[in-house]
């Protein structure tokens, strides 16, 4: 799978059937039909939006990120990537992509990944699990903590080296670049803007995000 | 040192153990090209389970070797891997399903192969996993011991062929009781062919407590953050 693979879209922002500003720190969760566009936009550049998905039919199946980038055979998401589940089945795929470049590697921050990756006394800053964490409480959904795996970071930068290192390097996103799935199955989709304070996925400024939706 | 407890996994084999704090446990290859695929939990909480992701950004590396701790969603060192013969461990091609196996070994049904029917990892985890009241909501990001999976400059992925020779071994330190399970199946990315079927040694060993100059510890702070929290277990 080829990297910085730039694809625009036709579809315009008047024609949505949804549409939801998502300031950081906060989260979004919304079911997406089979068939349907989800964009998600940066609006000021150099945001992370922590992504994941639930397969509606059965919420067991969800979103697998060693299977997605296996399948493709890279681990850089871009339009044409197939968003796969723990079952091997696609569950959405990018159509287009204005970033050219997204991270499935890096996972969520968390309060206790704060602690082991900066310092003990970062517990009580706000992250993205507890983000998921609250949005899957008040889903009325049956789920739980078991139930989160590991999710996409729209928009974050980490990259690979051919010698096993894994860097965080300085976003390529900008203000109003946006990437674009179709649902192959409708889908619960999980979003937390991520409210990292501690490294540069952000440039150290959380920013709004916005989601919108067409049929 | 005696091992407290050793057992040949034969290729295909499934394993699963609650195991205390402090002690290694060492696979060893005994043929070339061994793959086993890895879970671990807390055994206490298996909600505190195995975080590839965390484990990989914290010590800033997308391959497992010695000094590497492997980390909990909720922060504890699980294990550390405190020897390693092979400089490599993949934590980024994820298990086989028995679609893969099929498609690539070939559809060998029990019905005609008796026991060497082709086994696959997740069918394993499932079982394993249920012995403990788990399932596949508990399936996470696994690592593979032995494999080897590099990305280029592009983020091609490729399998490395040839990576595991016969005798190679990997030593993990358990830092809380843990829940070890373990499928000894094809990586999910090995060429098309005949079914890898290696003979893996399990050996479970006692340990010292990790010093306060121990290697995984001082490998990076966030290591000796992740043993600080697995010490608060103790508390």
């Amino acid at each position: 799978m080829s990297t910085l693979n730039y694809q625009e879209s036709p579809l315009l922002k008047k024609s949505a059937i949804a549409s939801q500003v998502i300031p950081a720190g906060e989260g979004w969760m919304h079911r997406v039909e089979a068939g349907q566009t989800l964009r998600i936009v940066d609006l000021k550049g150099n945001q992370a939006a922590d992504t994941f998905f639930f397969c509606a039919g059965d919420l067991q199946e969800r979103y697998s990120a060693q299977d997605t980038i296996r399948e493709q055979g890279g681990i850089y998401l871009t339009t044409g990537t197939r968003l796969m589940s723990n079952r091997v089945r696609p569950m959405l795929t990018i159509t287009a992509d204005t970033c050219g470049r997204h991270d499935t590697l890096g996972g969520a921050c968390a309060a206790e990944s704060n602690m082991v990756r900066y310092a003990l006394d970062k517990r009580f800053m706000h992250n993205c699990r507890d983000t998921f964490l609250l949005q899957i409480a008040l889903s009325g959904l049956p789920l739980t903590k078991r139930d989160l795996a590991h999710n996409i970071n729209f928009f974050m930068n980490v990259p690979v080296t051919p010698e096993g290192g894994l860097k965080f390097d300085d976003g390529v996103s900008e203000p109003g670049k946006y990437v674009e799935m179709r649902a192959e199955m409708p889908v619960w989709c999980l979003i937390s803007n991520c409210p990292q304070l501690n490294n540069p996925c952000n440039a150290y400024d959380p920013t709004p995000i916005e989601v919108l939706i067409w049929k | 040192m005696n091992p407290l407890f050793e057992e040949v996994l034969p290729g295909g084999a499934m394993w699963s153990m609650r195991i205390p704090r402090w002690r290694r446990i060492r696979l060893t290859a005994l043929s070339p090209g061994a793959n086993v695929s890895a879970l671990l939990y807390h055994a206490g909480n298996p909600l505190d389970r195995l975080n590839v992701p965390d484990t990989l950004k914290a010590l800033h590396t997308a391959m497992l070797t010695r000094g590497h701790v492997l980390m909990s969603d909720m922060g504890s060192a699980l294990a550390s891997i405190v020897e390693d013969t092979l400089g490599w461990h993949d934590p980024l091609g994820g298990h086989s399903t028995a679609e893969m196996v099929s498609a690539a070994f070939g559809a060998s049904p029990y019905q005609s192969a008796r026991n060497a029917f082709h086994r696959n990892a997740r069918d394993n985890f499932l079982i394993e996993l249920a012995k403990h009241g788990l399932g596949i909501a508990d399936i996470v990001a696994n690592v593979n011991f032995f494999s080897k999976v590099v990305a280029d400059d592009e983020g091609r992925l490729r399998h490395v062929a040839g990576h595991c020779p016969s005798g190679a071994s990997v030593t993990l330190r358990t830092e809380i009781p843990v829940l070890v399970v373990l499928a000894n199946c094809p990586h999910p990315m090995h060429p098309p062919g005949e079914y890898p079927r290696v003979p893996v040694r399990l050996e479970i060993l006692p340990s010292d407590p990790p010093p306060a100059d121990d290697f995984c510890r001082g490998f990076r702070p966030e290591c000796g953050r992740a043993l600080e929290l697995a010490a608060r277990h103790l508390i």
